[in-house]
């Protein structure tokens, strides 16, 4: 599948790769160029890829309160919401942005997951709620960066459905939603008013030095949302939501997987899957996503580990030697301005 | 289009040889380096080790992957440029004066078996 920008990303002589069935940019100029963008200006991104599911009716409000960790009590002030989606086995559906949109909700969701999550949603609805998979209808571009409001203002807005203050990169920005017919002409526009367009290449390297999940990775059916160090976003004090008693399960478990962050003391770069041993060698845990980290200078890495693992040094086999890693507070990444 | 030079041996994994009395310098080709994009990480196998045709002789990483260096051909490591490893990034600047390791040469028959520049440049196209 291709978004509507395709022509434009081929224009651009973007890099395509296969994501989740979509031919998406991995790369324009270059993933460093491209992180960089996003750091020190402001950076675009196609992800239109990206699937919207509409909830609306009487119950939609307190269904959302039951199928979702998170509070969303934010949405009943107009706010947006992100909040993990599980099974209830505590194990991940998605994780997900809920935005208050017309008469009832808009739910974000992500590409491998459109359709799985709108089974998901409808097949748990109850009377009163109605769920609509209106992806379609959206293409959705991402201007991320500390100067993205300069580059936000010499451009016509008017064709925008819905502006989020929300991104993926660790840095200010924002979100557009608008009907895809719209989305050539205002990718343009950004561009030409300063925006560089970033692909999928950076957006990973972006993410993982912010500490985001990336479905798959860091969330998954066998992961949840506890294990990832999500805790914010799941609110015990709700009486009913799904995998709620899983997850109260996990929290009383010492030994419950932790997401954990590290960095490479050499110059070995650790990568997803790669496995993870204290530094008496004894197996602890596995690399969800790794690689370098350009705003650090140094190679950094989430991992899952033994949560009664006490150590502050690990070892990662890569390659078949056991490369040094510290255990670092996450983000790795904090935006500066 | 990538750049190939006369006078060095190439393997279709886009490694490159450069004959140097019985040894030979070894490093990766401008094809291999413009595919991999921004490169992030160089080893190979240090100074003593005995590499076959073929063998894994180190790896180099982009951001997004990791590959292994195939040694185009046989013998023993001499000398490792560990200048370049330390400093992988120079590979954009320039594939061939940046020599990964230099090889003594076991089999110089080995070499007959490699492509020269215009058979690698073919190779390159067809792909």
């Amino acid at each position: 599948m291709r978004t509507v920008l395709y022509d434009e990303h081929i224009a651009l002589g973007a890099q395509m790769t296969d994501f989740a069935g979509w031919e998406m940019p991995v790369k324009y100029s270059g993933i460093l160029e491209e992180h960089r963008a996003v750091r020190q200006g402001a950076g675009l991104f196609d992800v239109s890829h990206m699937g919207e599911l509409y909830l609306m009716g009487k119950e939609a409000y307190s269904y959302l309160n039951k199928l979702l960790t998170h509070n969303m009590s934010r949405l009943l002030d107009g706010k947006w919401a992100y909040s993990p989606m599980c099974y209830p086995s505590g194990g991940t559906v998605d994780d997900v942005i809920v935005y208050p949109w017309r008469e009832g909700y808009l739910v974000c969701v992500n590409a491998s997951n459109t359709d799985k999550d709108f089974e998901w949603i409808k097949s748990n609805a109850p009377e009163g709620v109605a769920v609509e998979n209106i992806s379609a209808s959206f293409a959705q571009l991402a201007l991320q960066g500390p100067d993205f409001k300069a580059v936000l203002e010499k451009v016509d807005l008017s064709a925008v459905h819905l502006k989020t203050p929300t991104g993926y990169t660790g840095e200010r920005g924002c979100e557009l939603y608008l009907a895809p017919e719209n989305a050539p002409s205002l990718w343009c526009a950004l561009i030409a008013a300063g925006a560089v367009p970033c692909g999928l290449g950076a957006r990973d390297v972006l993410r993982t030095e912010a500490a985001l999940p990336l479905y798959g990775h860091e969330l998954s059916p066998e992961i949840s949302p506890y294990e990832a160090g999500l805790d914010r976003f799941i609110d015990f004090s709700k009486q009913d939501f799904i995998g709620r008693e899983a997850l109260l399960r996990q929290r009383e478990d010492n030994k419950t997987r932790r997401l954990t962050g590290i960095v490479m003391q050499g110059r070995a770069i650790a990568r997803s899957g790669y496995e993870v041993f204290s530094p008496d060698g004894e197996p602890i845990g596995i690399i969800t996503s790794g690689g370098v980290s350009p705003s650090l200078g140094r190679n950094i890495a989430l991992c899952l580990l033994r949560g009664d693992f006490g150590g502050e040094s690990v070892l990662v086999r890569i390659r078949g030697k056991n490369e040094p890693a510290e255990i670092t507070p996450l983000p790795f990444y904090k935006k500066i301005r | 289009m990538s750049q190939v030079i006369e006078g060095l041996y190439y393997s279709k994994d886009h490694e490159w040889a450069r004959v140097d009395g019985d040894s030979a310098y070894v490093g990766i080709t401008d094809y291999a380096r413009t595919s991999l994009g921004d490169i992030v990480y160089c080893d190979a196998e240090p100074v003593g080790a005995v590499v076959t045709a073929g063998g894994t002789l180190g790896a180099v990483e982009s951001v997004k992957a990791a590959s292994d260096i195939l040694s185009p051909v046989s013998g023993a490591v001499t000398e490792v440029n560990s200048d370049l490893l330390d400093n992988p990034e120079r590979l954009a600047e320039d594939a061939y004066e940046n020599w990964i390791v230099k090889i003594t040469l076991n089999d110089a028959s080995e070499l007959n078996a490699l492509m020269d520049a215009a058979d690698y440049e073919a190779y390159c196209e067809s792909l």
